[in-house]
């Protein structure tokens, strides 16, 4: 039961970072069908432009509470340019091409981002400086960390942010009649290539802070670390129904449990034969079950006119 | 107030509107009639900038309109009702008129809009919060519409908005299209049902394989035996 509602609690922590990606990669592919599979890359620049940022500005002194909402403000900003730059440079020019052609380029985008961060970073580990105080807590048997908490609460509020922006305002209106119909939104007056690097620019920040926390919470970073994570995320956002908001985050937040659960039995599981290091498979399960059998996902429209 | 001269548009190799030229002033409701395929939709896709015309020029209350980009076409006062009335789906019907109004801020007068388009259509108001795509294909086309009001534009252009509609429903509508009309719009309506459109209109074109072949006062075409032939059934 310990094991249980542990790898729970560690679930929700994991799923809400992949929460935060996912939403990256559907708030695109509602917009404009397009999955931008250099969204991962992003998130690893955010990790660490915060480590370079954050690290000096400990070295100089300052508290780490203050050196940590610099780094993350200059990773929040960097990945916003670079999330605006690949829809400007890489996709925009490729908005009429067929479907496998910016699929490609995305692909091919993740690649230099990756090869660009080596150039940047190196090829080695890189330890995530300590910004938050490590408390430990144990509740009925169960521990947790307050950076647990953290990323847990900043996900919620986040999220409950995107949707207020999405669901309330002028912007987030625009956003979702462009992604059902984008040559009507235009003639109501709309400028579509405004709300799709609206869209990038936004998915962006939220992986920003998805890169910050994942690095707060190993406490290591790696220019190769984008690609599992990103994969992980698009499984999430595909599991909730990839285009759908909602399903990002409830997607995310499910394979951080569904991971988190078989990590913790799969040893029971196969009588010792798999260790919890075998953990990145079950997502991948979840990935081929889903497209077998509800490739629309949890939450998603039918697929047809779009994938 | 619309000069249309020499407009033409094509697709890859096929030339659907061959260098037509005509106008509408100020005030007026123009009928475009013709058999499907003749070219009307094409004709109004290139007005409004949905789709780039091959040659020609539009001008709009003296303005050369025929080069802007798509967005700003709406705020040079020009609104279309398209062909299948393209409500959007998953936004309720209030969302869709507030799309209508997003060239405009002042909250204060989008209420009054919002009321006014209420009254032409008060079956929107009971709809207020349902999604557009559960409406019935009447009350999409009113939506539709409505939306286009939102605007306040200068000149409606109209896209069949009797299109697959039960008759009572088309009378509705164009009791509404008529309204709007003698308020003072200038409307542009493109219509199959040819002696609907002749009845609501001062003036006509007839268009035929991409060119305009007959025009005159809508009385006149209704009474002119090759229109009776080829448009009215007789
Ligand atoms: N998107 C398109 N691609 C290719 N041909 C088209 C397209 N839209 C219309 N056409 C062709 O252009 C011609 C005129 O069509 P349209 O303007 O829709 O006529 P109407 O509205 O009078 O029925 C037709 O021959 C039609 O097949
Ligand atoms: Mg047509």
């Amino acid at each position: 039961m310990d094991i249980f509602l542990q790898q729970i609690i560690n679930g929700l922590v994991q799923g809400s970072i992949y929460a935060l990606v996912a939403l990256g990669y559907t708030m695109v592919y509602g917009i404009m069908g397009l999955i931008n599979f250099a969204h991962g890359e992003v998130v690893m620049i955010g990790t660490l432009v915060t480590i370079t940022v954050a690290g000096s500005l400990l070295k100089a002194g300052m508290p780490a509470l203050l050196a940590g909402l610099g780094g993350l403000s200059a990773s929040v900003l960097v990945c916003m340019a670079l999330g605006w730059g690949l829809e400007r440079i890489a996709y925009r020019p490729l908005r009429n091409a067929p479907r496998l052609t910016p699929l490609i380029t995305a692909i091919g985008m993740s690649i230099i981002l990756q090869n660009l961060a080596m150039m940047i970073w190196g090829r080695n580990y890189l330890t995530f400086p300590a910004l938050l105080p490590k408390i430990d807590f144990e509740v009925a048997g169960v521990n947790f960390s307050a950076i647990q908490i953290i990323i847990v609460l900043v996900s919620a509020t986040t999220m409950g942010g995107l949707l207020l922006l999405v669901y309330r305002t002028k912007l987030g209106m625009a956003m979702r009649a462009t992604a059902q119909n984008p040559a009507i939104a235009s003639l109501m007056g709309v400028n579509i290539n405004r709300v799709i690097a609206a869209a990038f620019i936004i998915g962006s920040a939220l992986g920003a802070l998805a890169g910050v926390m994942v690095g707060s919470y190993y406490e290591i970073a790696h220019y190769q670390m984008g690609f599992m994570l990103g994969l992980k995320a698009f499984t999430a956002a595909v599991l909730g129904g990839i285009g759908n908001l909602a399903g990002a985050m409830l997607g995310g937040v499910l394979l951080g449990i569904i991971e988190a659960l078989g990590a913790g039995y799969i040893g029971d599981l196969t009588g010792g034969f798999l260790g919890s290091h075998y953990q990145d498979i079950f997502a991948f399960v979840v990935l081929i079950i889903v497209l077998m059998f509800k490739p629309s996902g949890l939450f998603g429209e039918k697929t047809g006119e779009r994938a | 107030m619309l000069e249309v001269t020499g407009l033409h548009v094509a697709y890859g190799g096929i030339q659907a509107v061959r260098s037509i030229t005509f106008h509408v002033k100020e005030g007026e409701t123009v009928a475009l009639i013709g058999a499907n395929g003749a070219g009307k939709s094409s004709t109004l896709k290139a007005i409004a900038r949905v789709i780039d015309a091959v040659g020609g020029d539009v001008h709009f209350c003296g303005e050369k309109i025929s080069r802007i980009v798509p967005h700003d076409i709406i705020r040079k006062g020009i609104a279309l009702v398209p062909e299948g009335r393209g409500v959007f789906p998953r936004l309720s019907v209030l969302e869709n008129l507030h799309m209508g109004a997003f060239i405009h801020d002042a909250a204060v007068d989008v209420e009054k809009d919002l009321k006014m388009v209420y009254d032409y259509f008060p079956r929107l108001r009971e709809r207020e919060s349902q999604l557009a795509g559960t409406l019935s294909g009447g009350e999409q086309q009113m939506l539709a519409i409505g939306r286009a009001l939102m605007s306040r534009p200068k000149m409606l252009l109209l896209d069949e908005p009797s299109m697959g509609l039960a008759p009572i429903m088309v009378q509705k509508i164009f009791e509404v299209i008529r309204a709007v009309a003698a308020a003072g719009m200038t409307t542009l309506l493109i219509e199959q049902n040819a002696r609907l459109a002749l009845q609501s209109s001062q003036r006509g074109y007839v268009m035929e394989s991409g060119e305009i072949t007959l025009h005159g006062d809508s009385p006149a075409l209704l009474d002119d035996s090759k229109v009776r032939a080829a448009y009215l059934g007789e």
